[in-house]
């Protein structure tokens, strides 16, 4: 009893002490980096769903970024103020009842994320009777489906030409205050007998539908809790990039989700996240080598493009030589940290924590 | 609707089909044998007609020459990826392979984009392929009874290689059981990589068609038709070549008939093939061709 209450003093501390961080950091970092913060916990939320289903679950869905569509769509038709609506439709208008609609930040959000989950269980009541591999196809080919509606829509996501001037909404009180209750709620539901039997489910179907798990039902229940908080890193993301198109949630999305979360460890929330983080920084540090520079005589211009090059080789290393990802399927824990110290006073050479960075 | 046009719908509808049934079998076999949905198959189709165009416009090779070419290349390609990303894996749970498909198709398109450029190219056509042909009142250009023709030679190689030599026959006995046909003194590594051959070769065949139909290209054209051909594949019964063959003619003459009739839908082309999809997932799973199988423990 002692140790738990121990731990939860020393989560206590840290969430408070990690809450007046972030509100340091949102009103002193410069805005740049405030937007590579906000993008690492926005892409944390998109790896954590997405382990969730795949790592936990052991179900494919290639279908984020449409989800993150439905999001992003959804909070930013209903955070812009009507002059700006008139401003983006001027081809054809706005549909009348969207016209003068708006509602506060938390609200959208909540409605982003329950309008993913709709759809969510609309495509995942056909797909999840079926084997895990109909699901990717499936999931994959609607998110190709919901880029297709958002194009043709004209009258409800102006087509094409996307939505511009979203207030941006998004700090990184909101950005990073989802994430940590996506992780909560998802620790949660990971460590329950639910979870067990999401477990269960995905290291043996056949075994786990005959010990009497509801297949079915487990299933979905991950989908559908990793479909909404999707669409609320849909709709932060739209208010944090003020300008969305249907081609942003386009399936390179999806891959890099993947990419992400199998680098992390598939069944780490840590490591999705730490991935995740990781991810988005090495990104931005890498812009360079997408400009124009010289090698000796020789001068390189800027090859767009090379920054997913070399993410996707890294990717595929991991995936064949390094299976476990960065964290295996192990999670930060107090308990593991002080160990980790205890280990480091009695012998001082040569102890490295197990993970490498990929 | 004029008899006219509706024929002249059809040649196209069976045109298309045809390219997709091309790609749909590459998907099937690979997932009969392996159970694993080959992320990177659409981009073969890329790979082939960037590898075409190249032979063409920067060899200056006649076509006869480079299209060959470019479906040897290809295939070697096809090989590599199954050696190095797929064959390590195959001993571990489905969900590695899963992730390692959706790693090289990612990286495949990315190297694309890099090596290709990102900007669409425009395919040349050979002289013979570029003229407008009339039978009657119905005119159409003669890619689209070479695209047919080319189509209807290569499944029934195939379908020969399948049923009379001895790789078919231990390809579909694998497809039925890894580890006993291995047993049985079948060199099964040997034999998935003829698979993946053959699958590559024909992506291949149908990418360079289809840069013919729809002259232009870019690094990310095979994603499109690799997701309906694989469609194509599920609506016909996935492991079942001769379903793959049949759905992928279907797919083609209803989306284009869908639009034909119903031109108000054009936008909305591409969503059907899903809509497609999902009906089918609820209502007849196993495809057309498809038997009911219970899943092995």
């Amino acid at each position: 009893m002692k140790k738990i209450s121990r731990n939860h003093i020393l989560t206590f501390a840290f969430l408070l002490v990690f809450i007046v961080l972030l509100i340091l950091a949102q009103s002193f970092l410069n805005p740049y980096y405030k937007r590579i913060l906000n993008l690492c916990a926005i892409y944390s939320i998109f790896a954590v769903t997405f382990n969730l289903v795949f790592g936990y679950t052991g179900q494919f869905s290639l279908g984020h970024a449409g989800f993150a569509a439905i999001g992003a769509y959804i909070s930013a038709l209903l955070t812009l103020s009507p002059e700006q609506k008139a401003v983006n439709f001027f081809l054809q208008p706005i549909l009348p009842v969207l016209e003068n609609l708006q509602l506060p930040f938390f609200p959208t959000l909540i409605i982003s994320g329950l309008g993913a989950a709709l759809v969510g269980a609309l495509i995942a009541w056909p797909a999840l009777r079926l084997r895990g591999d109909y699901l990717a196809i499936a999931t994959l080919g609607f998110s190709e489906i919901i880029r297709v509606l958002l194009v043709n829509m004209q009258r409800v996501t102006n087509g094409a030409l996307g939505l511009k001037g979203i207030p941006g909404h998004t700090n990184l009180l909101w950005s990073w205050g989802w994430l940590i209750v996506c992780l909560f709620v998802t620790k949660r539901l990971v460590d329950s007998s639910y979870g067990r039997a999401m477990k269960a489910v995905r290291d043996d179907e056949v075994a786990a539908e005959a010990l009497g798990v509801n297949l079915f039902k487990h299933k979905m229940m991950a989908f559908l809790v990793s479909c909404f908080f999707v669409g609320v890193a849909g709709g932060l993301l739209a208010n944090l990039i003020s300008t969305i198109d249907p081609k942003v949630f386009q399936f390179f999305l999806a891959y890099q989700i993947v990419g992400i979360t199998v680098m992390g460890g598939m069944g780490s929330l840590t490591g999705s996240v730490i991935a995740a983080c990781l991810y988005t920084i090495f990104l931005e540090a890498l812009r360079p080598i997408e400009s124009q520079f010289t090698i000796g005589s020789l001068t390189i211009p800027g090859i767009p493009g090379m920054r997913m090059v070399l993410f996707s080789i890294i990717l595929l290393l991991v995936i064949l030589f390094y299976r476990k990802g960065l964290m295996g399927n192990s999670e930060f824990t107090w308990d593991g940290l002080i160990n980790f110290f205890n280990k480091r006073k009695k012998k001082p050479t040569g102890y490295s924590s197990g993970g490498t960075q990929s | 609707m004029t008899i006219e046009s509706f024929l002249q719908n059809l040649s196209n509808g069976i045109s298309l089909g045809a390219l997709y049934a091309l790609i749909s079998i590459g998907y099937t076999m690979v997932y009969g044998i392996l159970r694993l949905i080959n992320f990177a198959h659409g981009d073969l189709v890329m790979l082939g007609a960037y590898f075409a165009f190249y032979g063409v416009a920067m060899f200056v090779l006649p076509w006869w020459l480079a299209f060959p070419l470019a479906i040897l290349f290809t295939t070697l390609i096809g090989i590599v990826i199954e050696k190095a990303a797929y064959k390590p894996l195959r001993e571990f749970p489905r969900i590695n392979l899963f992730a390692a498909a959706v790693a090289v198709a990612f990286l495949l398109e990315n190297l694309a984009i890099v090596i290709f450029g990102g900007r669409p190219k425009a395919f040349a056509r050979p002289a013979f392929l570029d003229q407008l042909l009339k039978i009657g009142n119905i005119s159409f250009v003669s890619y689209t009874p070479v695209i047919i023709i080319t189509t209807i030679v290569l499944c029934t190689v195939l379908i020969l290689i399948i049923s009379r030599t001895k790789a078919g026959i231990a390809m579909r006995a694998l497809s039925k059981d890894i580890e006993t046909t291995g047993l049985m003194g079948v060199d099964t590594n040997r034999i998935i990589m003829f698979a993946f051959m053959l699958g590559s070769a024909l992506a291949a065949a149908g990418g360079i068609l289809w840069a013919i139909k729809f002259p232009q290209i870019n690094p990310l054209m095979g994603v499109m038709p690799g997701l309906k051909a694989f469609i194509a594949a599920v609506l016909g019964g996935i492991g079942n070549v001769w379903g793959a063959m049949i759905g992928g003619l279907l797919l083609g003459v209803v989306e284009i008939m869908l639009v034909a009739f119903f031109p108000q839908l054009a936008g909305y082309r591409d969503a059907f093939a899903y809509t497609i999809l999902i009906v089918l997932l609820l209502f007849r799973p196993n495809g057309i061709m498809g038997e009911v199988q219970a899943e092995k423990v």
